[in-house]
């Protein structure tokens, strides 16, 4: 007989005993990101499956119904991203995966899930682009997870390197989203998403989770309740806790109501939208650093593209002595300016691959225009740079 | 081993050594099985860094799909291969396409039914292993993966303990055929010394 998948499959076993026990698991990248998902008390998927981030749903589709959760196939992206937005509503953290296509077609919705302040996360396995593109590896996405989506709002975006990442960033994803109220991105490449690493899964209790603020803890009575005030990020009531909650994405006063509208009133929404995520960026954006002390040149990365620029600049510093910083962008948005301006002294050349034609490189150039005398774009198309070609492309431009 | 250096500033520099093996031949003939399998044994039963990656679109098709994993007892950073120490070949295409990033010195081991032609084959440590023809005798072509394996086994034994290779093998494949993996895995491993070739 065919097994059933379900929360008990005829072992009478309870919810809680699905959850990874605390150890060692060789998992793709792909299904370690549903696994740290679990874990941050995620429990709506919802999606449209595509390549290359197929085995994302295939994977959820086995594990959200065993750990309570709610799987569901929707009819296309548009609609997966809608249900996040309900699912988020009705109090559940809500997934979904894509690749950039179907993240395109999610555009509108990640548009007013940042005005209706709405905490969800979207994991995007990139893959080549435009159009259909091709599914190989890619990091074509980065300029639309910021811009894509009307309006402009804020967002934030995460860079997974490694399979453990998968599992942790998506944890700070949902825990980000939830303490910002605010749709966040992780922007994977297909390398990282069909990866096979091991990963070590901690014990519950070791995980950090945050929940969204409520009304209800703060005291705030639902007579006094006002759906986007009482500070930079409003509490938020779930549907059918007895508050007033007032789901709107247009341009809204404090009490929820869109019929005084006035261009003051659009000026204090959209820039309290936009000073909660940009004005917060240095509690919210991580990078990591190795060798800036005096280097004289440097390279910035993110995501899979960092683990080939860590072993070339190791390579650059054993070989031949070039003295060659490392910056890693663990948060593509909201991006660190102030942050990289501290750290970063004057350096001849920043070297900046990606797997696009260079989309990073503009606000890594705005931010260091100054400090150094160049910036240089290191693109690869389709597959990950080798060390080889990233330390060849230095040497060219600094010989 | 590491090995260290350090650079003009005084950073020490430290890179861990690293052992790549690639793995390629048509796609089902479990290619990809083989890297995963691999790859759960070092890194699980091991406790050794694996990192597994496959060929994935265009490249999976014909006969050279490829599964690679590189083993380190450090930190891995790039995640593929750079060149190679050691390659399984179970089809002509895929040796042709691939044996250039074989090392000097690096194994070979291939399949002799499936590889007819291996070029300065005195430039690496050369295994025959009729892993096909032992699959089909032990019962279809779908153990190969498992013959494979064991013919790996006594070519990686200083970094995997056979135990661990049939515990990841038990664990990957259906429970109903273990038995009969167990016996090619089993028939890989014992495929003579003498028989080998050299």
């Amino acid at each position: 007989m065919a097994k059933k998948i379900g929360a008990h499959d005829g072992e009478n076993r309870t919810h809680d005993s699905y959850f990874l026990k605390p150890g060692r698991y060789y998992l793709q990248g792909n299904q370690a990101c549903i696994e740290g998902a679990l874990m941050a008390g995620c429990r709506v998927y919802a999606g449209y499956p595509i390549t290359p981030a197929v085995e994302t749903m295939e994977y959820a589709s086995q594990r959200f119904p065993q750990v309570g959760g709610r799987f569901i196939q929707m009819e296309d992206e548009i609609a997966s991203a809608c249900a996040l937005i309900g699912s988020s509503w009705g109090g559940v953290k809500a997934l979904t995966a894509t690749s950039g296509p179907g993240f395109s077609l999610m555009q509108e919705t990640i548009s007013i899930a940042v005005m209706s302040e709405t905490p969800m996360v979207i994991i995007d396995i990139q893959r080549a682009g435009p159009g259909q593109g091709y599914i190989t590896a890619s990091q074509q996405d980065v300029m639309q997870a910021r811009w894509g989506h009307h309006g402009g709002g804020p967002i934030i975006a995460l860079a997974p390197s490694s399979v453990q990442e998968m599992f942790d960033l998506t944890i700070e994803a949902f825990n980000l989203s939830e303490q910002w109220r605010t749709p966040v991105l992780v922007m994977v490449e297909e390398t990282v998403g069909h990866m096979r690493e091991p990963l070590v899964i901690p014990p519950r209790d070791a995980i950090e989770v945050i929940e969204r603020k409520k009304p209800q803890d703060l005291g705030i009575p639902p007579q006094d309740y006002l759906p986007w005030g009482h500070g930079v990020v409003a509490p938020m009531a779930n549907w059918g806790d007895g508050y007033n909650v007032n789901f709107v994405a247009l341009v809204h006063l404090e009490d929820g109501n869109i019929a005084r509208y006035s261009p003051q009133a659009n000026y204090h929404c959209v820039e309290r939208l936009q000073n909660k995520i940009e004005g917060n960026v240095d509690e919210i954006s991580r990078i990591e650093t190795k060798f800036l002390e005096g280097c004289k040149h440097l390279i910035i990365c993110y995501g899979a593209v960092s683990r080939t620029a860590m072993e070339a600049v190791i390579e650059a510093h054993e070989g031949n002595g070039l003295e060659l910083g490392y910056i890693r962008l663990v948060t593509l948005w909201p991006f660190p300016e102030e942050k990289m301006r501290k750290i970063v002294g004057n350096v001849d050349t920043i070297f900046v691959p990606e797997m696009n034609l260079g989309m990073m490189r503009h606000p890594i150039t705005e931010a260091l225009r100054d400090r150094c005398k160049k910036v240089v774009s290191i693109p690869s198309f389709g597959i990950l740079h080798s060390p080889e070609y990233i330390l060849s492309r230095i040497q060219e431009e600094t010989s | 081993m590491n090995l260290q250096g350090s650079s003009k500033r005084g950073y020490r520099v430290k890179k861990d050594e690293r052992f790549e093996i690639r793995i390629a031949g048509f796609g089902g003939q479990g290619i990809v099985t083989i890297g995963r399998i691999l790859g759960e044994a070092l890194s699980i039963y091991e406790g050794k860094n694996s990192v597994n990656t496959q060929s994935y679109g265009p490249e999976s098709r014909g006969g050279a799909c490829r599964s690679e994993v590189v083993i380190s007892d450090g930190e891995i950073h790039y995640p593929n291969v750079r060149k190679a120490d050691l390659f399984i070949a179970l089809s002509q295409v895929a040796l042709d396409t691939y044996i250039a990033d074989l090392r000097e010195g690096g194994i070979l081991l291939f399949d002799p039914d499936s590889v007819k032609n291996v070029p300065d084959r005195d430039k690496y440590r050369v295994y025959e292993v009729p892993t096909m023809e032992i699959a089909h005798d032990i019962g279809g072509v779908k153990f190969q993966n498992s013959v494979a394996l064991g013919a790996l086994c006594p070519l990686i034994d200083h970094m995997i303990k056979e135990s661990s290779l049939r515990q990841a093998i038990s664990r990957n494949v259906p429970p109903k055929t273990v038995e009969t993996n167990m016996n090619a895995f089993e028939r890989g491993m014992n495929y003579g010394e003498e028989d080998r070739g050299t």
